[in-house]
């Protein structure tokens, strides 16, 4: 019963988180603070910044954490598969559609809007990650100097050396580390 | 590449990705356009435009996207499952000691050189999709380009909002404008 209200609660919140990201928040709200009562505000944010944390979208994330609180490893197999579920029923349709030989006319033309337009989308998110990554604070403007070593290193790299990205990532982690252990020995 | 090959590659790609959002297009993109040479950038961007159509997180539906045009139906199911697997794998793990986990110094130190590697890599990634999407129609590619760029970093207007607008206007101006008019 209770995993059965659990796979309804997630296909409503997959069903209607566009935008991605934080837009799932205020339907997580909704659903699971206000209505179900299965999550304080409190574990809410704790939600948040485990997702900060870890890989994967913010969704994902969410529907593993409160579908393991609610119902352990099935609840949490249970909520993560709803919420994938409407977006990927979408899109095995319009996969079906779009992956034939003839071009669609309508999606051509509205690509030739969607691709510039797309691009300005990753260069904002862009500028995000790397604002939140690379400074502690924005004012006053507190740069950190782990992330901006590895950050340097990997811009340099990238265009010298042809790295897998797993490795240039591996590289920059292993700085942060270093960094870590340098800053340590020359405190003590 | 094989279905399994691919599974490893978006599994890995699924599982160094922080933060969500567009934050994997870049990344997806250096693996399958300059690594593997499977796909162009223009499909890329396509696939990324698609994926903003429907609900959910849009890493889930390029890593869907990209199986399905390469693998036809079983590299969808693959995509989907290799993109959500790491994640649930991990927070299933951490739900049982997350506050020492998010809180220990040496995991605070990497995840914060990774980030800054991360950030090299998108700007770079950015770079080469804003060469591709300016080749035709220059001026009307940089001014959508710019625009969206300043609406959504700015405002908090829904992504898919924003994409559907972008795909109303390529389609009426390239609907009721001749093509070699358009500048």
């Amino acid at each position: 019963m209770i995993l059965w209200q659990l796979f309804v609660a997630f296909l409503y919140i997959g069903t209607f988180s566009y935008g991605g990201g934080y837009a799932i928040l205020p339907l997580i709200e909704e659903v699971m603070v206000t209505n179900l009562g299965w999550l304080t505000f409190q574990e809410m944010t704790d939600i948040l910044s485990l997702s900060q944390v870890t890989p994967g979208p913010i969704a994902i994330n969410a529907a593993t954490f409160i579908g393991m609180r609610v119902g352990g490893v099935p609840g949490a197999m249970i909520a993560t598969t709803a919420s994938v579920l409407p977006q990927s029923i979408a899109l095995m349709i319009l996969g079906h559609f779009l992956f034939q030989d003839r071009p669609i006319l309508f999606m051509e033309r509205a690509l030739h809007g969607l691709r510039p337009g797309v691009t300005g989308l990753v260069a904002s998110a862009t500028l995000s990650v790397c604002l939140a990554s690379l400074f502690f604070t924005l004012s006053p403007l507190v740069i950190d100097p782990f992330a901006l070593v590895a950050f340097v290193t990997v811009f340099v790299l990238q265009h010298s050396k042809k790295l897998s990205i797993f490795k240039l990532v591996a590289i920059g982690a292993s700085l942060g580390i270093v960094g870590e252990a340098v800053e340590r020995l020359l405190i003590s | 590449m094989s279905l399994w090959q691919f599974f490893l590659t978006i599994f890995k790609i699924s599982s160094i990705t922080f933060g969500g959002g567009y934050t994997i297009v870049p990344v997806v993109r250096d693996a399958f356009v300059d690594q593997y040479e499977l796909l162009d950038e223009e499909e890329m961007l396509d696939l990324t435009a698609l994926g903003q159509t429907v609900p959910g997180p849009i890493a889930v539906s390029v890593a869907l996207l990209v199986g399905y045009r390469l693998k036809g139906r079983r590299g969808a199911l693959s995509g989907l499952l290799a993109a959500i697997l790491p994640p649930f794998i991990i927070i299933s793990i951490l739900y049982f000691f997350y506050e020492a986990f998010a809180s220990n110094v040496w995991v605070r130190a990497g995840l914060r050189g990774m980030s800054g590697a991360i950030s090299a890599i998108m700007i770079n990634a950015v770079y080469r999709l804003a060469k591709v999407s300016l080749r035709k129609h220059r001026l009307f590619s940089a001014l959508l380009m710019i625009a969206t760029f300043i609406i959504s970093f700015f405002t908090s207007i829904n992504k898919a909002l924003i994409v559907f607008t972008l795909g109303l206007v390529g389609y009426l101006m390239f609907t009721f404008v001749p093509e070699d008019k358009i500048p």
